[in-house]
């Protein structure tokens, strides 16, 4: 396969989706840098000026900025925190031969066919609701005060909903690498005198550390972006409490009407998001070499 | 010390009696092949003395003490499998510590133990290696190595060399047993390969549909076979089986010959047939004759033989020779 004539047609047959892919990531990311430049705010489109750097400055001496990215790393880390160690759990547990296995499995993963913003309106208005919701009844049947968590802990609310939606995706990934140990592995460590828990650390974790890293790499980005779940709950708030980076290019774009501000905070957040990338590929990714 | 009793042990999955009932003696230090076709519950009996199955009846006794209810770390046995399953992910000498790393030992001794067992199976150079690193003869010696290290009172192999190629496979029966001759262990072995039972056991127990045909040191089974499944099992090329009128002159109901007991002569002798297939194997031929009126027989004569294919030639059994089985199949004393 790796003669000049194979190589020559293999670009060739890959050149018009490699074509469609670029154009569709440059074309938005070369408008949004040529806006990031721009003086230009819906309030006044007919002024629209160069800006230079204004807007990069302006985003970055708000004093939400650094709240936000604060917010954003501990989102990411507390949701793949509980994702990963959670879904390891789950894993293990419907591995088992259970009675009614396809079931228990169906019901595990369904939350991840929930649309973020449903899934968020359910946790608002029927668990973490200070009035109605399920937890205060408990709190309530136990005489204890309903906590308003959206108001007390905002970004742990959000956390807790964002780790429901992806614990199932962690426990897909999870429970397929589990099950691709093999059996004789587990037999031998179980004749070499290995109880359960020196399994798991031993062979299990080690056979996990690929598939962990698929999941962390994986979950990274999409969380990166977390939005809509901010949106129909807190609102960014109490004050910049709960709001990441996505939700304050948000803010500025949508709320202050400033496109050139939220284009300016747009290219930051790829920037950061490249830094967390390289970052995370050196930490994590030679896993995926062997 | 590692003497190993099974008393009436059964076992079924399910709907289906894989092992009906099985009694089996094992002395300390003996070579013990088990050996059947494919399906015949050779290496569930063997994860049953292992422990990986709980019997479904029965005792497992080892040095005389009632084990059947022990986990497997617990029966002090150790156990080399047919894929090897080392954990990929440690170096071969923290393969073969794992053990001794479980049974808490402190370092110094772990490391001792590790590095004379790897002088002993030659991996020495190895030991900082992954397992995906290494041949598959290698691998086996590991496998072998992380059985030693914990001294055992009996090794469990189930088919080890299965998946070396012909050449290894010789070399590595020859290291077993010599390692056996060293350690002096009880060992059980798997196999369905002829040449690994015949040359490798003390005691081979053919086993069929989860019984036992027949138990006896190799040159038994081969000179007397009990019935009729362990004198078609052992033996290669299969012994030769006729019925009907050549049997009865013989006073059995069937008579088996084995291909080297058999003379074959061009004028004149008890079986007349042509020859269908020779197969030249330099120092032997096999030949297969359609022999009249008894179907195809195996002969095996001395490698140069002028004969070929559609030649018509006779053979006669050798007198002594010949096996007699009754019409239940056993064998007629
Ligand atoms: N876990 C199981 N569940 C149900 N049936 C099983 C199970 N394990 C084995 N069997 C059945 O038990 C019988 C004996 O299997 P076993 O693996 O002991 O055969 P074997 O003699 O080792 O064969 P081979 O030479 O092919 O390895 C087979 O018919 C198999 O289908
Ligand atoms: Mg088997």
């Amino acid at each position: 396969m790796a003669t000049q004539n194979t190589k020559t047609l293999a670009r060739l047959m890959m050149a018009p989706a490699v074509i469609v892919l670029l154009v569709w990531m440059v074309v938005p990311l070369a408008m949004t840098l040529w806006y990031s430049f721009q003086n230009y705010n819906l309030l006044t489109p007919q002024n629209v000026s160069f800006a230079g750097f204004f807007n990069y400055v302006y985003f970055y001496t708000d004093p939400a900025f650094f709240e936000s990215i604060w917010n954003t790393l501990v989102l990411v880390l507390g949701v793949l925190l509980i994702t990963v160690i959670g879904g390891i759990a789950i894993a293990l547990l419907i591995d088992q031969p259970i009675f009614g296995q396809g079931i228990v499995r169906i019901l595990v993963i369904s939350p991840f066919f929930v649309m973020p913003p449903v899934a968020a309106l359910i946790w608002k208005n029927m668990i973490m609701h200070p009035g109605y919701g399920v937890l205060a009844d408990v709190a309530r049947f136990f005489g204890a005060q309903p906590v308003d968590w959206f108001a007390q802990y905002p970004l742990f609310s959000i956390i807790i909903i964002v780790a429901w939606q992806w614990l199932p995706f962690a426990t897909l990934i999870l429970l397929t690498a589990l099950q691709s140990l093999d059996s004789e592995q587990k037999e031998a460590a179980e004749m070499d005198g290995a109880n359960a828990f020196n399994r798991f650390i031993y062979l299990t974790l080690p056979h996990l550390s690929r598939a962990i890293t698929v999941v962390i790499l994986i979950q990274t980005i999409f969380l990166l972006g977390i939005y809509a779940e901010i949106l129909v709950t807190t609102n960014g708030g109490p004050g910049y409490a709960s709001t990441n980076l996505t939700f304050l290019i948000y803010r500025t774009a949508r709320l202050g009407y400033d496109v050139g501000g939220g284009a300016a905070g747009g290219i930051i957040a790829v920037v950061l998001a490249n830094i967390v990338a390289i970052f995370l590929m050196r930490a994590v990714g030679k896993n995926l070499d062997r | 010390m590692g003497s190993i009793t099974l008393k009436q042990v059964s076992k079924t999955f399910g709907e289906a009696k894989v092992i009906p009932s099985i009694d089996l003696e094992i002395n300390d230090g003996e070579f013990v092949v088990f050996v059947g076709p494919s399906g015949c519950g050779k290496s569930t009996l063997l994860r049953l003395i292992a422990g990986l199955e709980d019997v479904s009846g029965g005792q497992i006794l080892i040095d005389g003490k009632d084990v059947t209810r022990n986990a497997p770390a617990e029966r002090g046995l150790a156990m080399v499998f047919q894929s090897y399953a080392l954990y990929p992910h440690m170096s071969v000498r923290n393969n073969i510590a794992f053990p001794l790393k479980m049974a808490k030992l402190d370092k110094a001794a772990i490391d001792k133990k590790v590095e004379d067992a790897a002088r002993v199976l030659n991996l020495t150079d190895y030991l900082e290696r992954r397992p995906s690193q290494l041949s598959g003869g290698q691998r086996q010696r590991v496998a072998i190595g992380r059985a030693i290290v914990r001294e055992p009172s009996a090794f469990l192999f189930d088919e080890p060399l299965s998946n070396l190629d012909a050449a290894l496979r010789g070399t590595m029966r020859l290291e077993i047993s010599e390692l056996h001759n060293t350690l002096k262990t009880t060992m059980i072995y798997v196999t369905h390969d002829q040449v690994e039972a015949m040359t490798m056991a003390d005691k081979i127990v053919v086993l069929n549909r989860g019984n036992i045909e027949q138990v006896g040191s190799p040159l038994d089974l081969y000179r007397s076979p009990r019935n009729l499944f362990v004198a078609g099992f052992i033996g290669s090329p299969r012994m030769n089986f006729v019925k009907g009128e050549n049997a009865r002159s013989h006073g059995a109901h069937t008579i088996g010959v084995r291909p080297e007991h058999i003379d074959l002569s061009t004028s004149a002798g008890a079986w007349r047939g042509t020859v269908g297939v020779a197969e030249h194997l330099g120092s032997d031929t096999f030949l297969h004759v359609n022999a009249d009126g008894i179907g195809t027989l195996t002969a095996r004569v001395g490698g140069d033989l002028p004969v070929r294919h559609g030649d018509q030639v006779y053979l006669t059994p050798q007198e002594g020779r010949i096996h007699r089985f009754d019409d239940k199949g056993l064998a007629i004393k």
